[in-house]
């Protein structure tokens, strides 16, 4: 078996007065692709933030590993310099700061990917064009007035910039029409073939997941884990739905 | 660290002390007699002693604002030094400046940005302009930018300056308008002939290094037919314990279908009150736009104000104000549209931190013959914690029926979501609120002078270290 990348252990994590995951154990292996599918509400994008260090939840119990370090108190910045990237279900928007400027500097802060103004100009337009981004949008302000799949891709561009060692995609296909998912998809496919990256996949629609090996499949209700399997878990979801494990776990949440 | 370095920079750059050696210093408070004495050093003509003598009369039976604005407490007219004069003659060469004051606007980069960027540069220190020059191609094509001083000892510009001086703010405006007109002292006076253009800016730079001291310059501005020119205002000063004064006056005429742009990066150090008043008449077609970065002082009433008196001006306010610890900002235009088809827009931002209180005031009249006049403001203010204030007095005064206008404002705050995603991305939360900070002043910081827009952006680095605990 590959060594562990991630290994989430015990997690209890909600805000002030709520918990809203409870228990999580999930341990991810160098270059697997886990997906983590359950009903709206379920707790799934809690998870991708608090493993990111979300400073808007508190960790209650448990621990969180990361490469063979404990960062459950550690920063979002040293996370994400540590080889983590969180992709947004809803990216924000930054008025005023160029998305050129704002890409070569999370580049220029990681000494492994300095790298001098021409090579970093014509990585950033090597990958616009690959994922079917406008040049233009590369000038303008920081997600300001873009369209919903032209701020995913913008996400997929950062993620292939900074090739981090885990992924976590949070609803990363929402809201995009089949174009857009396509080019998505394609970018996943990229930064696993390109950096052997690990992968956490959010999401409750298994289209983006066609294209996509998949190791392991992770089913969340009401906050807990209730059920793992391989990637045929995929398939019994999308022809039974999530009823099955609601009902299981009854009224004790 | 870059970061450090920045902020190492920054301090040296303002706050630094020269020591006043062999300085001229009239003696604290306001007399007929330190009035004349200031008219005799400088050989004035009959006519401006005599308005020296009427604005101190009046001074004195003027009230302070009462009911607005920030506090002037602190500021004890009885012991302000009205008149420093530096023991240096004005000079075009940077060479006969003395060593000490040379060094003080070496360090501010003013004769670096005059080889480069500059037609002509003048430079203020404590009372006096010690330094003057302009490009000669510039004065080939008969443009003049001299100091009122000499202007007046000039036979063939004093009748120019006497038509035009304090004819457009009355010493009768507020109580340090009088107050100025009594003690004013060191200036610009720039003359732009019909359809010349300036292919480089004229910048004054006012540099006040006496402790306890007022700064009273006066910057007369006539840009005749078709002319055009950009004007920069820099100014700064160490910091004191005790009170320093500004209290200057611009008066710009714009002449028909002329341009005229009027930059200021004010950065006054945090004991200053800054009592400003601009003001700018625009003939028919012309055009008139304000820039306008304040950083410094303590407490700041400024106003810059556009009479748009022809038909088909126009005009554009552009500022920002940046409020920190012990700092209350009162600042704004003022805009009156006489001419039809006139055309007015105001855009500000403010930023408040650490208790800073920043206050947006506006007055826009638009008067009964100014037919389909147009004027819109905008302002955006942005709060950095809890403890900063940020208040929006827009005013709107329309006597015409068919005007149009229009005001937008918003208070804000740095979304936490925001500062996760960027720190999500590797930033610092330093860093990541940086970030929002300049991206929220960009819109403005890309309207200065560029090594201005560089030094805001390095300012606001400055400033926002501080709060990160």
């Amino acid at each position: 078996m590959a060594e562990t990348l991630l290994r989430v252990a015990g997690l209890s994590a909600g805000v002030a007065d709520k918990t809203i995951l409870h228990n999580v154990d999930l341990e991810i292996a160098r270059g697997e692709a886990h997906v983590l599918m359950g009903p709206n509400g379920a707790g799934k994008s809690t998870l991708g933030h608090v493993i990111m260090g979300d400073p808007a939840f508190e960790v209650m119990e448990g621990s969180i590993l990361f490469d063979g370090a404990d960062i459950t108190e550690k920063s979002p910045t040293d996370r994400s310099l540590a080889g983590m990237f969180l992709s947004y279900q809803a990216p924000v928007e930054v008025p005023g700061l160029p998305l050129y400027t704002f890409l070569r500097t999370i580049c220029q802060m990681r000494p492994e990917l300095k790298t001098t103004a021409r090579k970093f100009r014509e990585e950033v337009g090597a990958l616009a064009d690959e994922l079917d981004l406008d040049q233009g949008l590369i000038m303008r302000e920081l997600n300001v007035g873009f369209s919903g799949g032209e701020k995913k891709k913008i996400e997929m561009l950062q993620l292939l910039l900074l090739k981090p060692q885990l992924a976590i995609l949070d609803e990363t296909d929402s809201g995009l029409d089949v174009d857009a998912l396509s080019i998505v998809s394609k970018g996943i496919e990229a930064y696993r073939q390109r950096c052997d990256g690990s992968l956490l996949v959010i999401t409750h629609n298994t289209r983006i997941l066609e294209r996509l090996e998949v190791d392991r499949t992770h089913i969340m209700v009401r906050g807990r884990l209730v059920a793992d399997g391989p990637a045929s878990l995929i398939g019994e979801i999308d022809a039974h739905g999530f009823e099955h494990y609601e009902c299981e776990l009854g009224d004790e949440a | 660290m870059a970061r450090t370095h920045v902020q190492d920079i920054n301090r040296s750059l303002y706050d630094f002390v020269m020591p006043e050696v062999d300085a001229e210093r009239y003696a604290d408070g306001l007399t007929p007699a330190i009035v004349r004495a200031i008219s005799e050093k400088k050989h004035e003509p009959a006519w401006m002693l005599e308005m020296r003598l009427e604005a101190l009369e009046r001074y004195h039976t003027m009230q302070m604002p009462a009911n607005w604005g920030p506090s002037t407490k602190g500021l004890d007219l009885n012991h302000i030094s009205t008149y420093v004069a530096p023991n240096a003659k004005r000079t075009n060469s940077w060479d006969d400046v003395p060593a000490d004051i040379k060094e003080t606007f070496e360090r501010l980069g003013i004769p670096e940005a005059e080889r480069e960027t500059l037609a002509g540069v003048g430079a203020q220190y404590d009372s006096e302009i010690v330094y003057h020059n302009m490009r000669e191609s510039v004065a080939d094509q008969g443009v003049i930018y001299t100091t009122i001083e000499d202007a007046l000892a000039d036979p063939e510009l004093e009748p120019v300056v006497r038509k035009h001086f304090g004819t457009l703010i009355p010493m009768t405006e507020h109580k340090f308008s009088a107050l100025h007109y009594a003690v004013w002292s060191g200036s610009s006076f720039v003359y732009v002939p019909a359809g010349v253009t300036l292919p480089f800016p004229l910048q004054s730079y006012f540099r006040l290094n006496a402790q306890g001291a007022g700064q009273f310059e006066h910057t007369l501005i006539i840009v005749e037919e078709g002319g055009n020119l950009h004007f920069i205002e820099g100014c700064s000063a160490p910091k004191y314990n005790v009170a320093n004064l500004h209290a200057g006056a611009v008066e710009i005429f714009v002449g028909s279908g002329a341009h005229m742009r009027y930059s200021t990066i004010e950065n006054w150090s945090k004991n200053m009150f800054n009592l400003n008043t601009k003001r700018a008449t625009v003939g028919a077609d012309a055009h008139m736009e304000w820039v306008s970065g304040s950083f410094g002082s303590h407490v700041s009433y400024l106003y810059p104000s556009t009479i748009l008196a022809g038909d088909n001006s126009d005009c554009e306010f552009t500022g920002i104000t940046f409020a920190g610890a012990t700092q209350d900002l009162d600042t704004g235009c003022k805009v009156t549209m006489n001419g039809k088809n006139t055309n007015a827009s105001v855009n500000t931002k403010s930023i408040s931190k650490d208790g800073g209180i920043n206050t947006f005031r506006s007055s826009v009249i638009i008067g009964p013959r100014a037919e389909n006049a147009r004027a819109s403001v905008s302002c955006q203010s942005l709060m950095l914690d809890d403890m900063s204030r940020s208040d929006t007095i827009p005013a709107m005064d329309v006597r015409c029926a068919g005007a149009s206008v229009g005001h937008e404002a918003t208070i804000g705050r740095i979304a936490d979501e925001t500062v996760f995603y960027l720190m999500s991305r590797g930033c610092s939360e330093g860093e990541a609120r940086t970030m929002v900070v300049n991206g929220f002043a960009n819109p403005i910081s890309k309207e200065l002078p560029m090594e201005y827009a560089v030094e805001m952006n390095n300012l606001i680095k400055l400033e926002m270290e501080g709060a990160i605990g």
